[in-house]
């Protein structure tokens, strides 16, 4: 392949977020099946001490765009960045995280780079002397494989998929000037609110404990989360029924019309399984049902179910997961 | 206040979708289509603007003909008129898309423009904002909530841990998340009244996809899993297994 594959290394607060890892390791593993190198690309301001970091995970260079305008992100700011270093860099793919962040970045650097995107894709490959990726449409009910017609392919990569795989890279730092766009950004950010609860974001947490209509009532939650306080990176998720009777807030909507999620165990609590819902969570890695129905549909993608009610079955898994912190 | 909306006609959510005998296309025969979801929360923002000022709300849908039924749904929700181009490939690629409706929109009038954050079919997540940057606009997308006053918007986005507030002056391009409004039902008056608002059929030139489909699959079947037992007693069993031999725990 021409051109090195760049990776996107998505900071907040000048830390990097663990999708930066996924990506940056995913562009070298691609890189070598290509036969080329693997870079990356960091945005923000005071962010050159967090360079050489991305080494770790196979960055032949590392591009910094170091600037006080840069702090926060803003989309304008930060394509009008990307879009710069790409010039610079002449890159045959760039890959983004399908984060907030990398879900609003990737589509206006391909605006202005006149490219395309493949979004959250599960897998990479090169073949043929272009960059390939599988993504999941129809919420997951198929997958596709897709690759670009232009010279440069951008795709977004879904977190908790691709593993954050340790491989020296040569890391040579470079600064990038940053040039903003003329008149500077047309949508302001005038503030970030701040969740107090710091709950962990359904499509990054390890582990999801998710209920469905058989909760009930609102209240029930509870259950749920107490379970989820006892295990290692969990927290709770929701279907659309209850998420339409109004019991958990948009945000917690696993399924298509909600988030898609892949974590490393998916526990579902009185979820029967309709298909909207098994489309968003049956790429995690183990699921677990736990439902009355022994015909509902959960059980066909499960890999281990109790049958019976929940409301006896989660506190005994309360009580079992309590001492796994003993 | 000119307030375009642009939408899908999309398999519904139920669908079963099943891969054509050329293994890059799916076989629409039987599906049921509707209004993409995320664009129903489009039309209905649009909707609240216009109720609240004054304005005219078009609609612009790319997609084959049978999909008049779509547009006319965003009619009988109270839309004034639509434009519809007309094309039959159901996995057109996002940038594509979004240049034949850049193109489109260039030539209307526009305060604000509005798209769902995704379509259910594909699940792009990017017509909005290269439409956005294809015109110069400003954009935020998968806003959850809307003020419109003095000529801008103030937005706000959820953001992992946090949301993030914009204001945005007009014109402005934003792709709607759930969360920002519940979109209304058409009224039999709606239904009727749709039925005599116009809608124009426009042509587009070809534009080339800038992504293609090599192939689609079935996603790969979960090996066949175990029902562990009944009731709480299975429990630590349950955890064993998720110990030793899925070791998750």
């Amino acid at each position: 392949m021409s051109g090195l594959i760049l990776a996107f290394g998505e900071q907040r607060n000048n830390a990097y977020r663990k999708p930066a890892f996924e990506v940056t390791a995913a562009a070298a593993r691609v890189a070598k099946e290509a036969g080329c190198e693997a870079a990356a690309i960091l945005i923000g301001s005071g962010v050159a001490d967090l360079a050489p970091e991305l080494a770790k995970y196979g960055a032949a260079r590392i591009a910094v765009c170091d600037d006080a305008a840069l702090k926060d992100y803003n989309g304008e700011l930060y394509a009008a960045a990307v879009a710069q270093a790409a010039a610079a860099l002449n890159p045959s793919a760039i890959l983004f995280p399908a984060s907030a962040m990398g879900k609003d970045l990737a589509p206006r650097v391909a605006a202005l780079l006149k490219t395309g995107i493949a979004s959250d894709c599960i897998e990479l490959k090169a073949e043929g002397g272009k960059v390939q990726a599988r993504r999941p449409i129809f919420a997951g009910k198929v997958h596709a494989w897709v690759e670009a017609t232009t010279d440069c392919f951008i795709a977004t990569l879904r977190p908790n998929v691709f593993t954050a795989e340790e491989s020296a890279g040569a890391g040579a730092v470079e600064t990038l000037a940053f040039a903003p766009p003329e008149g500077g950004p047309k949508a302001v950010l005038k503030e970030i609110l701040q969740e107090a609860s710091g709950k962990i974001e359904l499509t990054e947490a390890d582990i999801i404990v998710s209920g469905g209509r058989g909760m009930k009532d609102p209240d029930n939650y509870k259950l749920l989360e107490e379970l989820a306080s006892h295990l290692k990176g969990a927290t709770v998720g929701a279907s659309r029924a209850s998420v339409d009777a109004g019991w958990r807030p948009h945000a917690d909507q696993v399924g298509q019309t909600g988030k898609t999620v892949s974590p490393t165990l998916y526990i579902a609590c009185g979820i029967s399984g309709a298909i909207q819902h098994l489309a968003g969570m049956s790429s995690s890695k183990y699921i677990v049902a736990i439902n009355k129905d022994p015909d509902a549909p959960i059980f066909k993608v499960a890999d281990y179910g109790i049958v019976g009610d929940l409301f006896e079955v989660v506190p005994a898994m309360i009580e079992e997961a309590k001492k796994l912190d003993q | 206040m000119n307030i375009i909306v642009c939408v899908k006609h999309v398999p519904d959510t139920e669908s079963k979708i099943t891969i054509g005998g050329d293994g890059s296309s799916y076989d629409t025969a039987g599906i049921e289509y509707i209004l993409n979801p995320y664009d129903e929360l489009a039309v209905e923002e649009a909707l609240k603007i216009k109720e609240a000022g004054e304005g005219e709300v078009t609609i612009i849908l790319l997609g084959p003909e049978s999909a008049t039924k779509t547009i006319r749904t965003c009619l009988a929700m109270g839309a004034d008129k639509a434009i519809h181009l007309v094309e039959e490939n159901p996995l057109r690629d996002g940038a594509s898309t979004a240049e034949i409706l850049a193109n489109t929109i260039k030539d209307l009038p526009h305060d604000i423009v509005l798209f769902g954050k995704q379509s259910v079919d594909q699940d792009n997540a990017q017509v909005g904002l290269m439409v956005a940057g294809l015109l110069g606009l400003p954009a935020v997308s998968e806003i959850v909530s809307m003020d419109v006053a003095d000529g801008k918007a103030t937005v706000k986005r959820s953001i992992e841990g946090g949301v993030e507030v914009y204001d945005a002056t007009f014109p402005a391009v934003f792709t709607t998340q759930k969360g920002l409004n519940d979109p209304r039902y058409a009224s039999l008056k709606g239904i009727m009244a749709a039925k005599k608002k116009p809608v124009d059929t426009n042509d587009f030139g070809a534009v080339d996809s800038k992504i293609t489909v090599r192939k689609l699959e079935n996603p790969p079947a979960r090996p066949p899993g175990k029902i562990v037992g009944e009731g709480a007693e299975a429990v630590p069993q349950l955890f064993g297994l998720l110990k030793d031999e899925a070791k998750v725990l």
